[in-house]
């Protein structure tokens, strides 16, 4: 770093280059020839220069000029107009100054069909902008997608220089950000550009859990081009300007008759709002790019790497009076999480993810004492703070980045239990409120969790309870842990057992947790009612030893190893395609195999079944699987 | 890293000795009371309040040994005024009229509790003579005046007649019921124009009008006797001369039950807002010793009239010739008593109980002095931008007292967390700072507003501080008017100079760069930043701080002037709100960079609001006048809301169809919640 920057200044000092973006190149030719000695620099002004040199040196400084405005003055004009910022004044916001360094800026599409290989339908770097740079003093790599050359169409080349970035970004373990700003693929160059495409959701794939990726979409991002976005970590879009779809308005018209407005379809308040692509969406590209800048400061480089550690002014024993009054009497009663959390953090700061999907669930980071966490947590504001598909989901996606990068994870729940009903069961709830589940005890990372008002049933279980590993789990003095409400308990053992019944499921968490569950409450509802009471304060302040829950892992084992190595194989396999949901710590690992047994399998197909293979795979969307295997 | 955590242990611990050093110190300038632990008083007493004043009646409770029992609603169980007292009931749901009003509830909470006496406070039960009969029947002592001292002054026609009786200048008016129009155009000409009309039973505002000539009468007799009938169910009006520049100036008297009687001295009230005060101060700039002492005598005076105990205010109207005329008593604790305790050193809930429970006073009318001078500033829960503040409701998501300063006293019922509801009163303290000279008191109260945290609620210290540094409040020149006279288009917040300007812009572009540079990865060390040298408009001005971003306060030093700020918002984009002279200002603060590129950013478009109605403020709808398909004409009303016991009618902003409604008579609203939308 030192380094780094002794070389800069001097190459500042001795050459003076203007140029407001300085490449890599420059640097180090700055710093090479102040090593060669300057002397030679003098000598060399009173040689006589050849033609050919002069005009290398003129044909650089045109071809920098030239890659220096893209698409050319019109089209950044129009880009303007759009209220969009152009590729390369996107990486000089996002950037601290003079910090970036291009690479591949002179990189030239290949396409010699339809006209392509004249001379003015080649741009200098084509329609994408790489390299590397640093947010705050930390590196990171970036692309940004240059709508003025062929709308940011992506070519063979285009796709090259976002894989190359992304395979240092890899190596080194720096984070990728795109600007995604692309009109989709470059039909000149047919199928080189899907190949594109794909290269560049392997990489996407393999970098997952390993390195940071966000991406900021502030442009179109249409049909195939879509699923970069969505394998990266964190997707957030610009307002009005920005618009995520597989198909346009045009192809869904004449496909299913829909009349739908490009907004309505997959606009940012769409995405962040009913299909939960986008994480965020801001008001304008420097409102996002500015915010993505603070964004930036909660996440490690990589997975090797701790999460930036700020000086906290906040102080760690700071007293928060309003955490006495926050949960209120009433059970039924509404207040918001997010008191809590904003009276917890540092400065009351919480960055939150998705604050407008699946809203019964919060997750976000903030920091405390100056290092970053990643906080869940039921909102009692929206639908009581129940879980549902939807916000299992959000939560098990936040819970396994935060596993991926070493974040520890902050939960504080509310939870009636999972929203019973037909749309949420045919919406396979099960599976979606299993991989909430899976998250949360697969995490490795210290895991506190805080019950603030009730924790009923499967959804107590699954939020982060002790059992799933938790390293620390404190409850409100006032905390309820039961199986359900005690409204329900006074009903007769028959209706119990029926309403237990539609609990569960309603509630999701498979047979084995009920036959606990009802021996549990058979039990205790031997007792009067003040024992009843009393013992399930007991449990809250014990935070629950959950004797019950070991004893069905234990018995699932036992079950599963009574079979033949082949069955239980197959079991297992079974389990891996059901969308592995079960509790079943093993079966992960086998998880892995499977996956490259099947890609062993893939490698024997044709390139071209490979490659269909490839995307069928991509669309399944990437429900955390992947991230993990690299991860582990 | 040892060193910066150790400043930041020294710190914390610098805070914690603040607060205890200074609540000694707030407590020894109030009061020169003697509490004597061997007269005894009483075991244990119910406060039949809330908020504030039940916590300040505890407060001199547990100074005088006494046991308290606080009644609270289903909503304020973990209030503040709960948690102090050594017992609390539940008296009942969160309406007032089933629980702080609920005799029942309160007498068997007496019951249940062994209170040997209740004191009401003020407002609630305070002057309702039903209430302290009950309590007599029980042989339960009610801190306060005796039942016909609450009778004979709660009725305006009765207490006037009585003042007149015992020769207290009263408003040249009629001395009785009005009985018809042609009688109240015959009684406006003899007392001469301009003349009130009001209501006998009606206070706050209501059933009031001025008349100038004959129509006027005519008119504001049928109008006063309808809202008088609907608002009090008693239509009975008197007419009285109308006071111009009045100011309301009332005496605070301090009687026991062996017929004597204080005057201690006056509290200036001028200032309010739809007649409820907003700014006190005692003693008032306009009174001379005479005034003062005829003021005083008289409502001793009256006082001694009705066999007066316990404490109590005569309000009196004074004119621009020093002219008063009583206006009506008080028979409780008033809501701006403390500054009367500041400059006489008296605590007025002590001498309360003293008298009911039949000690005699202990001191003489020449023991009273006026030591200082001292402001309350009432601190509300509302917006100072609609009509000087409706009222708003909220969590208190932070707060902090300006306690830690000399010489301030800080009156609440509330902490960080509570909730400010639409059933009770949106005030959330009494501010009063204390002074040797009235300038000393206003610049303390100037420096208490701004080191006011107060977040997640709009409040009015905008207002207040706007007030408090008026010219013409601070010159004196006061009268009831001075709001409306003062900022006719309605408040606007502080008008900023070319030199507050500069200041406001310099500390927010400090405050980014301050913020920028502690997100560089390696600035780890707690450094002091040098002052800040900020152009604005070719003007250098230099800032500095100590940039606590965790901190509510942003103490700074701006061109070697200290001043405090507080930083309410701050967002990666560069928007910062900060409050600067009691006001908030919007600030974007943006790198030449992106100053540059913002130029391409499109402006959205807002939403377009002739079209739709939201409710401006939390309440509870009356009633709808419109359903969907109606034409509404502009202005006409669409529907009414009720907050804080006040009816607002909600009107078409144009003329159109109504598309939807999504609201219901009896629903509560928030604010900002959709009600109507127009085609």
């Amino acid at each position: 770093m030192a380094a780094f920057a002794v070389a800069r200044s001097r190459c500042v000092l001795l050459s003076g280059l203007k140029a407001s973006f300085k490449t890599f190149g420059q640097v180090k030719h700055g710093a090479a020839s102040a090593a060669v000695a300057q002397s030679e620099l003098q000598q060399q002004s009173r040689r006589w220069y050849s033609v050919s040199h002069l005009s290398v040196q003129e044909r650089i400084d045109r071809k920098r000029n030239a890659a220096l405005i893209g698409g050319g003055q019109k089209r950044i004009d129009a880009q303007h107009k759009r209220g969009k910022l152009t590729a390369r004044e996107r990486v000089e916001l996002l950037l601290d100054k003079d910090s970036f360094v291009e690479c591949d800026m002179f990189v030239e599409h290949r396409c010699s069909d339809f006209g392509m290989e004249e001379d003015h339908n080649k741009f200098a770097g084509d329609s994408v902008v790489t390299g590397q740079g640093r947010i705050n003093g930390r590196l990171v790599y970036v692309f940004s997608q240059d709508f003025t050359v062929f709308g940011g169409s992506l070519s063979g080349a285009h796709a090259q220089k976002i894989c190359k970035i992304m395979d240092q970004a890899m190596m080194v373990g720096a984070p990728v950000i795109g600007l995604n700003d692309s009109g989709g693929a470059r039909i000149q160059e047919g199928v080189e550009s899907l190949a594109g495409y794909a290269d560049i959701f392997l990489r996407n794939v393999m970098a997952s859990g390993v390195v940071p990726q966000i991406s900021l979409i502030m442009g179109p991002c249409a049909g195939g081009a879509v699923y970069s976005p969505a394998l990266t970590d964190f997707t957030f879009m610009v307002k009005d300007t920005s618009y995520l779809f597989i198909t346009g308005p045009d192809v869904v018209k004449s496909v299913t008759n829909e009349d739908v407005t490009q907004e309505e379809l997959g606009g940012a308040k769409t995405h962040t709002a009913v299909s939960g692509v986008a994480h965020r969406a801001f008001e304008n590209d420097i409102d996002a790019l500015l915010n993505l800048r603070n964004f930036f400061n909660f996440l490690p480089l990589s997975n090797q790497d701790p999460a930036p550690v700020t000086e906290c002014h906040d102080p760690s024993d700071r007293l928060v009076p309003g955490l006495d009054t926050i949960v209120p009497f009433e059970t039924t009663k509404a207040y918001d999480m997010l008191d809590i959390i904003q009276g917890i953090t540092d400065e009351r700061e919480f960055f939150e993810i998705m604050p407008n999907y699946a809203k019964n669930i919060v997750v976000g980071f903030a920091r405390m004492n100056g290092r970053t966490v990643g906080i869940v947590g039921n909102q009692p504001k929206v639908a009581s703070g129940c879980l549902d598909i939807n916000s299992s989901v959000k939560g098990a996606r936040f819970v396994r980045f935060c596993d991926a990068f070493n974040i520890p994870i902050l939960t504080f729940v509310d939870v009636p239990g999972f929203l019973p009903g037909t749309s949420q069961e045919y919406g396979g709830i099960i599976r979606h409120g299993a991989k909430l589940l899976f998250a949360f005890a697969e995490a490795t990372v210290p895991k506190i969790t805080i019950i603030t008002r009730k924790a009923y049933g499967g959804a107590y279980d699954v939020m982060s309870s002790k059992h799933l590993r938790g390293d620390v789990n404190y409850a409100w003095p006032s905390a309820e842990v039961a199986v359900m409400g005690a409204k329900v308990t006074q009903h007769t053992p028959e209706r119990r057992c029926e309403l237990r019944l539609a609990v569960c499921r309603g509630g999701r968490d498979g047979s084995q947790g009920n036959t606990t569950h009802l021996l549990h409450k058979t039990k205790v509802t031997q007792h009067p009612p003040e024992r009843r009471c009393e013992l399930r304060l007991a449990v809250c302040r014990g935070g629950c030893d959950g004797s019950q829950g070991n004893t069905t892992h234990l018995l699932h084992k036992t079950k599963v190893t009574q079979h033949t190595p082949e069955r239980r194989c197959e079991l297992r396999l079974a389990v891996c395609r059901g969308g592995r949901d079960g509790s079943q710590g093993n079966t992960t690992h086998l998880l892995h195999k499977t996956h490259l047994l099947h890609k062993t399998k893939v490698t024997q197909h044709t390139p071209e079944r490979r490659c269909e293979l490839r995307l069928a795979v991509c669309r399944g969307g990437r429900d955390g699987s992947q991230g993990n295997t690299t991860h582990t | 890293m040892i060193t910066s955590t150790l400043r930041r242990v020294l710190l914390v611990a610098k805070h914690a000795s603040f607060q205890s050093r200074c609540c000694v110190a707030s407590s020894r300038v109030q009061y020169s009371t003697v509490y004597d632990s061997n007269e005894k008083t009483f075991d244990k007493i119910l406060i039949a309040n809330r908020g504030e004043i039940a916590c300040r009646v505890m407060k001199t409770c547990k100074k005088m040994g006494i046991k308290t029992v606080a009644v609270h609603s289903d909503v304020d169980a973990s209030a503040v005024h709960v948690k102090m007292a050594d017992e609390a009931v539940c008296v009942g749901p969160a309406p007032t009229n089933k629980s702080y009003l609920n005799m029942d509830a309160i007498m068997d909470a007496i019951r249940k509790t062994g209170s040997q006496a209740v004191h009401p406070g003020y407002g609630f039960l305070s002057e309702n003579k039903e209430f302290a009969k009950r309590l007599a029947a029980e042989d339960v002592v009610f801190i306060g005046p005796d039942t016909h001292a609450i009778h004979a002054m709660g009725d305006k026609i009765e207490s006037k007649l009585l003042a007149k009786a015992a020769n207290v200048n009263v408003i040249p008016g009629f001395d009785g019921v009005v009985e018809n129009v042609e009688d109240a155009v015959k009684i406006a000409g003899d007392i001469g124009y301009p003349v009130m009309i009001k209501a006998s039973a009606g206070g706050g505002g209501k059933g009031m009008r001025i008349a100038w000539n004959d129509d006027e009468t005519r008119e504001g007799f049928r109008l006063s006797s309808q809202e008088a009938a609907s608002s009090f169910g008693d239509d009975r009006l008197l007419i009285e001369k109308f006071v111009d520049n009045p100011r309301h100036i009332e005496i605070q008297v301090l009687a026991d039950k062996h017929g004597n009687a204080l005057w201690l001295n006056e509290r200036e009230c001028s200032i309010q807002r739809r007649n409820q005060k907003v700014v006190e101060e005692a003693p008032s700039t306009f009174l001379d010793p005479e005034t003062r002492r005829a003021m005083g005598e008289q409502a001793v005076q009256l006082a001694k009239a009705v066999h007066y105990s316990s404490a109590g205010t005569v309000e009196f109207l004074v004119d621009s010739n020093k002219n008063f005329y009583f206006l009506e008593m008080n028979t409780r604790l008033q809501v701006e008593h403390p500054i009367t305790e500041c400059i006489t050193g008296l605590d007025l809930v002590q001498q309360m109980i003293r008298v009911a429970k039949g000690f005699p006073l202990l001191h003489k009318q020449e023991d009273i002095p006026i030591n200082g001078w001292a402001i309350e500033s009432r601190v509300y829960a509302e917006d100072p931008y609609k009509s000087f503040g409706l009222p708003s409701i909220g969590r208190l998501s932070q707060y902090q007292e300006p306690i830690n300063l000399p010489k301030v006293r800080v009156d609440s019922g509330i902490q960080e967390g509570s909730d400010i509801s639409i059933y009770y009163d949106p005030m959330i303290s009494k501010l009063v700072t204390y002074g040797a000279t009235r300038a000393e008191a206003l610049q303390r109260m100037e420096a208490a507003l701004d080191n006011y945290v107060i977040r997640g609620v709009t409040h009015n210290i905008p207002l207040l501080r706007e007030i408090i540094t008026h010219p013409r409040f601070i010159s004196g020149d006061i009268t009831t008017n001075f709001l409306p006279e003062e900022y006719p288009e309605g408040f606007k917040g502080h008008q900023l100079t070319s030199e507050g300007r500069r200041e406001l812009v310099a500390t927010a572009a400090a405050l980014y760069v301050s913020n920028w540079c502690w997100n560089i990865e390696c600035s780890n060390e707690m450094t002091l930043w040098p002052p800040w040298q900020v152009e604005v408009d070719g003007v250098t001005v230099e800032v500095s701080g100590e940039w606590n971003l965790a901190s509510a306060l942003l103490p700074v030093t701006i061109n070697r002037t200290p001043r405090v700020l507080q930083c309410l918002s701050r967002d990666a984009g560069g928007d910062i709100t900060l409050q600067y002279l009691g006001t908030q200002f919007k600030v974007r603060v943006l790198s030449q960079l992106v100053s540059t590129l913002s130029a391409h950013m499109p402006e959205k478009v807002p939403e377009d609001t002739s079209s739709i109605l939201r409710s401006p403020m939390p309440g509870s709808v009356v009633a709808v006048s419109v359903k969907p398909g109606d034409v509404v004409a502009e202005g006409q009303e669409i529907c009414v809301i009720e907050a804080m016991k006040m009816q607002n009618s909600l009107i078409a902003a144009k003329a159109a169809k109504v598309k939807s409604v999504h609201c219901k008579a009896g629903e509560t609203v928030g604010e900002g919640d959709l009600l109507v939308q127009l085609e």
